[in-house]
């Protein structure tokens, strides 16, 4: 497939909001039932709210640039019932709503307790909230995998692994954000959001990597014998029916090099993985937050390379009526 | 419940692309607007056209076969398109089966292209919608037609007859029959869509004679050329018989 830059951004951009609010959650979470220290609720989770939001924003507003007719957006939340695609549209304005509603909630001090359980761990407001955000959160990353994993003909995208890594990759790049983000508040924090950084970092590539492996034994259902039903081991495509390129020739093929191909794989493993861990380990050893920034840069770059050999390594199975022009 | 689709005969398709230019012309002339073609007098031109006619080589020199491949929407039972959209502007028809697009619905966010496994969906670069074969809907009920041209633009102009239309799912339609009795494929069956246009494999006339059909095993002459030759001073039957 022809990797867009639209689609590239969105789903890195949302990743990271999406992998952030979780980090911020998660933390408050850890708070309630006092195995973490309580954060300021203006500075800390107001704040990282609003920046989440600024992230899902930008990913929303890249999408747009996906669209013939993004006037006509607001027409995609119709076909949830079948349509992953429609999910998605309508899961991630609501998520991003929960996240803003969250962060207001704790920039205002509304956040009365509704329930205190044995008189130690009180249940606010926030938390409520949170929890269906965070719910919101994991759904707005099936989705999204899920847009891709439904097709089943293209065979790279049709396993549950799609899903775990657009998962684990988000929430990888989420927490390492926090991880900075906490750093540079001076909170406690750090080192917790950093060690799941790391350890989602780690899963991530264990996952990426099987469906790396995974692809690269694939074997494909669709021959040039079923595509014309013509049954024989020798069949060469002599013309396309036509001499330049059509939408055909455009949208399926990534149109690079082998060796760009391979550079951009190896780049992302790179990037995504080995660098940011070494990096943030170093950051968080050394308290430096220029470290833990750049690690979560560093990883975010990887993570645009990993998005478009994603969509690069998708083959599909049109792609064999277009194998010369003539 | 009636499905249209066509029927492709790939025995006696010669390739010249006339359902290629005939759909191009009909479909850019109707009320949904044209198909546009960007820079079609200068470099790299491209258009969107409904319809294709591919060229395969099929076998090794000197036993091949040159198999000219028409393709456009399969018109699937199960179309992957279809549920997929998330706007609803790619649907099904209910009555015939004809899979289409609501230009006025669409916003150009091409997923039903990626989750159609044929490439049979093209962006109109103009319009910025997706459009695909319309099985020419706007031309096979128009009443003001006389009856025998309320056929798709493809197959009124194909000139060896290898594009047949009609109610694949009425047992007595030409389409159906054809199907039934030559032997009507569906491309790419391992993805469940259920095409509904079908292709109708090449085929070989070949006529086995056998050797004692060609010499007559009770022919009497040669059981009895045997006899002698009459004397020359016999009478004969000259005009009648040699002996």
């Amino acid at each position: 497939m022809h990797p867009a830059f639209s689609v590239i951004f969105l789903t890195t951009l949302i990743g990271a909001g999406q992998g952030l609010f979780l980090a911020l959650y998660t933390g408050q979470l850890y708070s309630v039932f006092k195995v973490l220290p309580v954060q300021d609720s203006a500075d800390f989770y107001a704040l990282g709210s609003l920046i989440a939001v600024l992230l899902l924003l930008a990913g929303l507003f890249s999408s747009f640039f996906h669209l013939g007719h993004p006037e006509r957006a607001w027409r995609s939340a119709a076909c949830w019932r079948t349509s992953w695609l429609s999910r998605e549209v309508l899961t991630l304005p609501t998520f991003m709503g929960a996240v803003a509603v969250y962060g207001l909630i704790h920039y205002l001090g509304w956040n009365p307790v509704l329930y205190s359980f044995r008189d130690t761990f009180d249940i606010d407001l926030s938390l409520v909230i949170g929890a269906g955000a965070s719910l919101l959160g994991f759904t707005l990353f099936l989705c999204t995998g899920m847009i891709y994993a439904c097709i089943k003909q293209l065979q790279e995208w049709a396993t549950p692994l799609t899903v775990v890594n657009y998962t684990l990759l988000g929430s990888a790049s989420g927490f390492l954000l926090a991880t900075a983000f906490a750093a540079w508040q001076g909170s406690e924090l750090t080192e917790f959001f950093g060690g799941w950084a790391i350890l989602m970092t780690v899963i991530a590539f264990i996952t990426r990597t099987a469906s790396l492996i995974r692809n690269a034994r694939i074997k494909y259902k669709t021959s040039l014998e079923t595509a014309i039903g013509i049954r024989h081991a020798r069949i060469e495509q002599k013309s396309q029916g036509f001499m330049c390129g059509s939408f055909n020739t455009r949208e399926y093929f990534h149109g690079a090099p082998q060796h760009i191909f391979r550079l951009i794989k190896w780049s992302f493993l790179v990037l995504v993985f080995p660098i940011p861990l070494l990096l943030v380990s170093i950051g968080l050893s050394a308290n430096a937050l220029g470290l833990l920034i750049a690690a979560f840069l560093v990883q975010y770059l990887g993570l645009l390379l990993e998005r478009w050999f994603f969509f690069a390594q998708a083959n599909h199975p049109q792609n064999l009526y277009y194998q010369t022009v003539g | 419940m009636s499905q249209l689709a066509l029927v492709i005969d790939l025995n006696v398709c010669v390739g010249c692309h006339a359902c290629v230019t005939s759909c191009k012309e009909w479909n850019t002339s109707g009320t949904a607007g044209y198909l546009a073609d960007m820079n079609p007098f200068s470099k790299d031109p491209t258009g969107t056209f409904f319809n294709r006619v591919q060229t395969f080589e099929v076998g090794n020199f000197p036993n091949t076969e040159t198999v000219h491949f028409p393709k456009s929407c399969l018109h699937c039972e199960d179309p992957p398109c279809v549920p997929v959209c998330p706007t609803g502007a790619s649907y099904k028809r209910e009555a015939d089966g004809i899979v289409l697009v609501d230009y006025d619905k669409c916003i150009g966010c091409k997923y039903c292209s990626w989750a159609c496994p044929y490439g049979v969906r093209e962006l109109d670069e103009h319009q910025k919608v997706m459009k695909k074969c319309t099985l020419c809907v706007d031309r096979i009920y128009d009443e003001s037609l006389p009856e025998n041209e309320r056929k798709p633009a493809c197959v009124m102009a194909c000139p060896t007859n290898a594009r047949l239309f009609g109610d694949v799912n009425d047992p007595d339609s030409e389409a159906a029959q054809a199907i039934r009795e030559r032997g009507g494929y569906q491309l790419m069956p391992e993805w469940g869509t259920r095409p509904a246009n079908h292709y109708l494999p090449r085929r070989k006339t070949r006529i086995t004679i056998h050797e004692d059909e060609l010499i007559r095993a009770d022919n009497p002459l040669y059981k009895e050329r045997q006899l002698p030759m009459p004397d020359a001073d016999d009478p004969t039957l000259d005009e009648t018989t040699s002996w």
